[in-house]
């Protein structure tokens, strides 16, 4: 190994660059950004003003937050939904009014005053429905007018009572504790606010109503053509921003009792610029309450902290306005450029040497060497059937195979010319088994490992593994399982190719290389899943020995077939038998001479080879070429390769005109013929075998001859 | 009102009927309210439109081109606040006017660059670059709300001026409506504007310089602004910032819409914001004179804007097929 290709393997072996790229497909990274810009707020704050975090001024600044956050949280309502309400200021100052006027002037109770305050945001949010949700006019403009009509009934109202405000002699107690004391150490507001949070959380993310404004926020068009009512929708999302803003004018009402010019003043531009702060996208669908809370509490905190350190007037707009430029730019940058970012760091190449190899090529005298004869296989279901990965024969010879379609196809014996849908399965089914019992067992790519019974029940067997606690992507989930084979006591194991990437995606994992295949158990007695290996390149296709002790298993892009035991003294340990093949191994299967077939979905090139021991190359490769320009390996060539139980190789055949079976998948050896499936394939190849037994089928094999 | 009067109404000219309707009042007011028709009160109407009038063309070029600039009024004040703050602190006049004008251009073009390069819609970039000028002259640059012209300066000068007893800022207006009539109608970028508005994706694809266009008229409505704000310390002596806070910023929407040009961009021109200047004028000298108090006038004219733009809204309803995702 050369300098450079040593100092290569350190930088991309050693150094994660995939965590990156892994980092950034969880949804919590939107909430990163916030969450550190609140730490640093209040750090900043915190320290530079003295005694911020004191009881006494906690309890002030909290409860002016509990109303705030309360604005904000409709705020974020609305904005989930699509739209934006500029008029909370003007809610919120007219149901403060409507509290005061209703219990200070004409001395009601205090819950008649809270009626009343609720029922003035819930017209005036009503008002901005209709005209926004039913009239469909623009959500902007249209509660920046409602906003200052709002304000100058206020001021004309404010101007004309507020010598009577100051000459009543109402007073109650229930005022003055909303207004005034504490609970728990929490006052009233901010436990109002945490409970509106909550119950408003709970329903955007567990109920109908919140799913529908998320789906109309998501996408207005495609949740109309859904049949959602969007203008209903669009409508109860204001209303809930009216109504939330009232109660912030009720408790501001308790609070000072009595309303004033300022009441509400700017409070729009603030609780927009919380929200988005927050990271509640524009234009609806991305966001959550809590981001609204943080936005809430950063804005609240700056706000309060530059008045507190005396800066003077104009200092909060100023303040604002860069947050509020700064947090839209990077909200839409952020959202438009999301996935460009997770496309050009995702993929993160390792380095590789592969092993020097002996020639397939024909005549060269090895014993890899392939010839012509799958060429001459028959051909069943031709031009039916897309992507037949993995074939199998039951006892009574039919044929059965999954494809791209989501479905189990089966041809029917003798001629294999007629053939029913078997079982629609949803997901590509890959790699298929029968148990004892006749249940096809099948790896469905990206959704896990199924079991159909002979009448054609679809269960599922298992979807997930356990989660190891050092990887940042979900590995629990099985994202590719691929192949499939049953021991004598029940147990299924199969192989889970990559954590990385979901199953179409097989190819990125072959240009990346990263060593994330695994060997899974399924246990049928008690359905648990436990993985037996990682840290493989493309785990495949997976075979029982002949005597059930041991199974092998492929390891695609390093070209090598392993032996792991299931049993004997080296019990739960896995061996390689076969290293450096010539081509790319997939499914194995037993043969009726006691050796193992397996199937060769592609061969390795020089060019490939190279290119694996230099990932800088490929990492330029998938950020600067368009897919199509990729240097991929080579699956236009491939066949089939039977090997003894010692892991020599006995014989190689393939189809040298790359007419009918330029790449195998898998192959099923079946009364002395073989039958042939390719993922990329439109039929399924039959081959006479010369001198097989004419006898043997797979489950006698497996399970004995028929019962 | 049935199909037929529907289509009728629809096929009437918004500029048509807003130019109807301001005849219709003025004809009242003339013959309803005592001094109207003197003609120093006409000069008075036509005056106290031609600030607004300035700004609205301004914005009328930025809506043209669907756009908004909410950011106008803060420009206006602050950048002439800043600069007789200067002027007051000794700065010499032409280092003055250089510094102020780099300001208001620079903010223009931040406006311009992060609508047209960063995507950002257009009203949440003005409205936070409105707020942040207002903030930042406010508190880092001027000591108090008002700020005076000094004695003897060029600008209180220019607020003496008379031209056929008329006030100089209704020439300006005139001017500058002519020369924007000009560049709108007969100039390649000015009906670019109108490409641009209308089918921005289209008007891109023929090869028209989109984006610098976008940057070009939010300077334009940045240059405008500190024109109409110079007048208005030139009437009035000082510049009083208090003016940011309060709905002059909506006047000149309201002038612009009321006018018939469709915030949806690509329609309208200098005649619309002429007409609907005048409605305007015409509409708060009235009741001015009937001695409506400034917080009712504010209230109607907030109705009044209210209904522009539910007809607006009734007569180009948005579609649930077309509707542009976070096209708020």
């Amino acid at each position: 190994m050369s300098f450079r290709e040593r100092l290569q393997s350190w930088r991309y072996n050693l150094v994660p660059d995939h965590l990156v790229g892994e980092i950034l497909t969880k949804r919590w990274t939107d909430n990163a950004i916030p969450f550190l810009a609140l730490v640093a707020t209040l750090g900043v704050f915190g320290s530079v003003i003295p005694g911020f975090f004191r009881l006494t001024s906690l309890q002030e600044s909290t409860r002016q937050l509990g109303e705030f956050s309360m604005v904000v949280t409709g705020m974020t309502v609305v904005m989930l939904g699509g739209g934006i309400d500029l008029s909370v200021g003007s809610i919120f100052a007219l149901s403060c009014f409507s509290a005061v006027y209703v219990f200070f002037i004409l001395e009601q109770s205090i819950w008649l005053a809270l009626a009343a305050s609720l029922a003035t945001g819930l017209v005036f949010g009503a008002i901005n429905g209709y005209l926004v949700g039913y009239l469909r006019l623009r959500a902007f403009l249209t509660t920046l007018v409602t906003f200052i009509f709002g304000r100058a009934l206020f001021d004309i109202l404010v101007t004309t009572y507020a010598a009577d405000v100051q000459l009543s002699t109402a007073t109650s107690d229930v005022l003055d504790f909303i207004g005034d004391s504490t609970f728990w150490g929490l006052s009233v507001s901010v436990w109002l606010a945490i409970i509106l949070a909550i119950v408003t959380h709970v329903a955007l993310t567990r109920s109908r109503p919140g799913w529908h404004v998320l789906a109309v926020g998501g996408s207005r068009r495609s949740a109309h053509n859904a049949g959602i009512r969007v203008r209903r929708t669009v409508f109860m999302t204001y209303v809930f921003s009216g109504f939330c803003a009232s109660i912030g004018g009720f408790l501001i009402a308790c609070r000072l009792s009595g309303a004033g010019p300022g009441t509400g003043l700017n409070l729009e531009i603030m609780a927009l610029t919380a929200a988005v702060v927050g990271g509640v996208s524009l234009g609806g669908g991305r966001g959550s309450v809590i981001k609204g809370l943080m936005g809430a509490i950063i804005v609240l905190t700056m706000t309060n902290g530059l008045i507190r350190l005396g800066y003077g007037t104009g200092t909060n707009q100023m303040v604002l306005g860069i947050m509020l430029a700064v947090a839209v730019t990077i909200d839409i940058r952020w959202l438009k450029n999301r996935h460009k970012v997770l496309n050009e760091v995702y993929v993160a190449p390792v380095y590789l040497k592969m092993g020097q190899t002996q020639s397939a090529v024909p005549g060269s005298g090895t014993s890899y060497e392939l010839d012509n004869r799958l060429s001459a296989a028959d051909h069943i279901g031709l031009g039916e059937l897309e992507g037949p990965e993995d074939v199998i024969i039951d006892r009574d010879d039919n044929l059965y195979c999954g494809t791209r379609h989501g479905e189990i196809v089966r041809f029917f014996a003798p001629d294999y010319l007629r053939s029913e849908v078997f079982a629609h399965i949803g997901g590509f089914p890959l790699g298929l088994a029968f148990d004892k019992v006749g249940n096809l067992i099948s790896c469905v790519g990206a959704m896990g490992l199924y079991s159909v019974s002979p009448e054609r029940e679809v269960k599922r067997l298992s979807a997930e593994t356990s989660r190891s606690w050092t990887s940042i992507v979900d590995d629990a989930r099985l994202r590719d399982p691929n192949d499939c084979d049953i021991a004598p006591d029940g147990r299924i194991y199969f192989t889970d190719s990559t954590k990385r990437y979901d199953a179409h995606d097989w190819a990125l994992d072959s240009i990346e290389n990263r060593a994330t295949g695994r060997l899974l158990v399924y246990d049928p007695k008690d359905g648990s899943t436990r993985t037996l290996l990682d840290g493989y390149r493309y785990t495949n296709g997976v075979c029982v020995a002949h005597d059930g002790k041991s199974l092998f298993f492929a390891e695609s892009w390093a070209c090598r077939v392993h032996r792991y035991w299931l049993e004997g003294p080296k019990a739960g340990t896995a061996e390689c038998v076969i290293r450096d093949m010539p081509g790319y191994p997939d499914n194995i299967n037993r043969a009726s001479d006691g050796n193992y077939w397996m199937a060769w979905l592609g061969m390795r090139t020089p060019s490939f080879d190279l290119s694996l021991r230099h990932p800088d190359m490929r990492k330029r490769m998938t950020r600067r070429l368009p897919q199509d320009e990729w240097l991929f390996p080579n699956i236009n060539t491939g066949g089939v390769v039977k090997f003894n139980e010692k892991g020599g190789i006995v014989e190689a055949m393939g189809d040298l005109t790359g007419g009918a079976h330029p790449m195998v998948t898998s192959m099923r050896e079946h009364k002395g013929y073989l039958f042939v499936g390719g993922i990329l394939n439109n039929r399924i190849g039959r081959y006479k075998i010369a001198g097989a037994d004419p006898n043997w089928t797979s489950p006698a094999s497996y399970w004995g001859a028929q019962p | 009102m049935n199909a037929i009067g529907w289509r009728n109404l629809r096929s009437l000219n918004q500029e048509g009927i807003v130019f109807a309707i301001a005849v219709v009042l003025f004809v009242a007011a003339a013959i309803g309210l005592p001094g109207f028709i003197d003609p120093n009160n006409l000069v008075a109407i036509v005056r106290s439109v031609s600030v607004l009038g300035i700004l609205a063309l301004g914005m009328a070029v930025v809506i043209i081109g669907r756009g908004i600039d909410l950011s106008a009024v803060a420009i206006m004040a602050m950048s002439v606040a800043w600069y007789l703050q200067l002027l007051n602190t000794g700065t010499s006049d032409g280092l003055a006017f250089a510094y102020v004008l780099a300001g208001v251009l620079a903010i223009g073009l931040l406006n311009g660059f992060l609508v047209a390069y960063a995507d950002v819609p257009a009203i949440f970039v003005t409205l936070a670059t409105g707020s942040f000028v207002f903030g930042y002259v406010r508190s880092q640059l001027i000591t108090q709300d008002a700020v005076p012209v000094p004695q003897g300066h060029w600008v209180e000068l220019l607020g003496g001026l008379r031209f056929l007893d008329i006030p100089i800022e209704v020439f300006v207006f005139a001017g500058l409506a002519f020369l924007f009539f000009l560049f709108l109608r007969y100039t390649k970028w000015g009906r670019y504007i109108y490409f641009a508005g209308d089918n921005p994706i289209a008007a891109r694809n023929i090869g028209i310089p989109v984006r610098p266009m976008l940057v070009l008229r939010y300077v334009l409505s940045a240059f405008v602004a500190l024109i109409a704000g110079l007048l208005t310390a030139a009437s009035l002596h000082s510049i009083n910032t208090r003016v940011v806070n309060s709905t002059l910023l909506y006047d000149i929407v309201l002038v612009a819409v009321i006018g018939g040009i469709g915030l949806s961009g690509g329609r309208g021109g200098v005649r619309n914001v002429l007409v609907g200047a005048a409605l305007i004028g015409i509409l708060l000298n009235a009741m001015t004179i009937i001695d409506i108090p400034l917080l009712y006038q504010n209230l109607i004219k907030a109705a009044i804007l209210l209904g522009a733009i539910i007809v607006d809204g009734i007569i180009n309803p948005r579609d649930e097929q077309t509707a542009q995702q976070g096209d708020i």
